[in-house]
């Protein structure tokens, strides 16, 4: 049996008589890349913030990294990474700057910071940056810096809410390679996306409609399931009853 | 604690690469306090005076002189009916009108009384009323010249009169922008701190910069704590560079100790900063931050006692100024600068912002939630 680091039981969020997600129940191993399906307003941001600790749950339970997502937001946040659909890092900070703040707010030391920056600037290929603020750098940069530096304190699980939104397809390959390489140091990566190529990466994916998982397995899983060739497929097959969407 | 140096170290590149707050922070303080004291100022001067003289004596062109010769009043008709005086007034050319009866010189004399007739264009309150009784005074002061001179000429016994004589403590020129400069830096590091404070917050919240920093273990206390510290040095920035504008341009050199000064700022920017993150909490968007603070800073400065004496407000309008933390600033202002008040006549203004910066603080950190 895999270790589970997220479990959520019938999780639930609801905003007066709208119910954003409606009974969550699903389990993700540690060192998965774990696809979070849906159409626009389908719920997986609500989803995404209860786990993260940003949002509180209205019922239901969840265990993140072993802690209870109601009592012990503080220590989840300790051990898992974030980045938004908006990019958040600090515009008006440099590279540097970036990571040595953020590194500093989740206690690492300043000889760890050193090397993580250094390590990190070379693996981006941002040498020649690192000195230049955040907000002059092109989109695709900043989506592969905020995933680094969500990563910089090493979480356990780290969360990626669109994070290839609006990215040429040459910089999602490399970004994905960034995702793999994580994985592989053991970190478990919970991913929203809209591109069912990237669907396809993922160890297993959920595929939410109007606020309720409807469909979990394995790319290749689903797809014999559902009778059909490509992921785009079973998404069409699944969303297509949506009645919420904008 | 390290974490709180990390959170400062990167709110002061902020600001300091924030050419529009290093403007703010030079400008605002040179600028206001180089301008606004000359505005606010209560002495009534150019006050437009109509002329109706049905008299045309030696007496009556005595007093009209002696009245444009205060310096108070301009004469801008010299008229023969009432009628063409109060157009005047309707057309905004004159504040008041002075009617000089037919037949004044002979009855003052003669029948020792007489009567003027002072009409007052009371649309703008403050000219009229002082203008009026500037008049009023001035023809006292005549009328009693005209008596000594015709009683003492007759009788060769001068009249015994009360003279009263005045001097004016701790302003003793009477000097409004002695009065004012102290109140305006107060209002100056109320908006300055308020303002900064509570738009900064907003804008993370705005640009999301807020969810990344919610999404890690940092604690409220510390973000908070993070926040505060830049803008109150700041705060004392602004307040220093008040001090040396006010000596520089108008020669006000505080009457009292520095240090009591610096106390009572250091605490009072506390309380300020603890408001302005207290209505960051509330805002969602920069543009609301901005209507709030302009709302409250509004009612600070009008209920402060800076341009209206809180003494002469309402019971009710009275006990409301004593929840406005401007108010104290603006007392301890002029009593430090003007009177040399020490610290142990402060000691009541002292404990009531240490009072404002913990309630309001407290509230800031319990109203900012990580999670929502």
């Amino acid at each position: 049996m895999q270790d589970v680091v997220i479990k959520t039981d019938k999780l639930t969020k609801r905003f007066g008589d709208f119910v954003a997600t409606n009974a969550i129940t699903l389990e993700v191993y540690k060192g998965e890349i774990f696809g979070f399906l849906g159409a626009n307003g389908a719920g997986k941001t609500t989803a995404m913030r209860m786990l993260c600790g940003l949002s509180k749950p209205s019922s239901g339970n969840a265990v993140i990294a072993g802690y209870d997502v109601y009592r012990e937001t503080e220590q989840i946040k300790k051990n898992i990474g974030y980045m938004s659909q908006k990019f958040s890092l600090y515009e008006d900070l440099t590279v540097l700057e970036n990571i040595r703040f953020f590194g500093g707010i989740y206690g690492l030391t300043n000889q760890q910071i050193k090397t993580k920056s250094e390590e990190l600037i070379a693996r981006l290929g941002l040498e020649g940056e690192a000195k230049k603020l955040v907000g002059s750098l092109p989109l695709g940069w900043k989506q592969k810096l905020s995933f680094s530096v969500a990563v910089l304190h090493e979480p356990k699980i780290v969360f990626l809410d669109e994070p290839t939104g609006g990215v040429d397809p040459v910089t999602r390959r490399q970004f994905w390679d960034l995702i793999y390489a994580a994985a592989e140091q053991g970190v478990t990566i919970f991913v929203t996306t809209h591109y069912m190529d990237e669907a396809e990466y993922c160890n297993r994916i959920s595929i939410m409609v109007d606020g309720k998982v409807e469909a979990l397995d394995s790319p290749t899983q689903l797809k014999r399931n559902f009778k059909v060739s490509s992921m785009d497929e079973v998404f069409y097959q699944l969303a297509r009853g949506a009645k919420r969407g904008d | 604690m390290r974490t709180v140096r990390f959170l400062l170290q990167k709110e002061f590149r902020q600001i300091f690469r924030n050419k529009a707050i290093i403007a703010m922070i030079c400008v605002m303080p040179v600028v206001q306090l180089a301008v606004l004291p000359w505005a606010a100022d209560y002495e009534v001067k150019n006050v437009n005076l109509a002329v109706v003289d049905h008299d045309h004596s030696t007496f009556s062109r005595q007093l009209i002189q002696t009245v444009t010769a205060s310096g108070y009043f301009r004469l801008t008709g010299y008229n023969d009916s009432y009628q063409d005086a109060m157009h005047l007034v309707e057309r905004d050319q004159a504040d008041l009108i002075l009617e000089i009866p037919a037949g004044f010189e002979r009855n003052l004399v003669r029948e020792n009384q007489q009567k003027l007739f002072v009409a007052v264009n009371a649309i703008n309150g403050t000219k009229a009323n002082l203008g009026g009784a500037y008049l009023a005074a001035i023809i006292k002061n005549y009328n009693q010249t005209i008596r000594t001179e015709l009683v003492s000429g007759v009788t060769g016994d001068p009249l015994h009169l009360i003279e009263i004589t005045s001097s004016n403590w701790f302003n003793p020129l009477m000097n409004y922008k002695v009065y004012m400069v102290p109140g305006i830096l107060a209002i100056l590091i109320t908006m300055v701190g308020g303002f900064l404070s509570a738009l900064n917050i907003v804008k993370e919240k705005e640009v999301g910069t807020i969810e990344q920093i919610n999404v890690t273990p940092i604690r409220k206390h510390h973000f908070i704590l993070g926040k505060l510290i830049p803008f109150w040095v700041l705060g004392n920035i602004v307040f220093t560079l008040g001090l040396i504008v006010s000596w520089l341009i108008y020669g006000i050199v505080p009457e009292g100790n520095l240090a009591v000064l610096y106390l009572f700022i250091a605490i009072y920017l506390v309380s300020v900063l603890g408001f302005g993150l207290l209505v960051s909490t509330f805002c969602e968007t920069q543009q609301q931050a901005m209507f709030i603070m302009f709302f409250f800073m509004m009612l600070f400065v009008l209920l402060g006692g800076l341009f209206t004496s809180i003494d002469s407000m309402p019971e009710w309008a009275k006990t409301v100024t004593r929840f406005n933390p401007v108010r104290y600033l603006i007392e301890v202002m002029r009593m430090v600068m003007l009177k040399g008040s020490e610290i142990k006549n402060i000691v009541a203004h002292l404990i009531i912002v240490t009072l404002f910066a913990i309630g309001l603080n407290a509230l800031a950190i319990f109203n900012y939630k990580k999670t929502s």
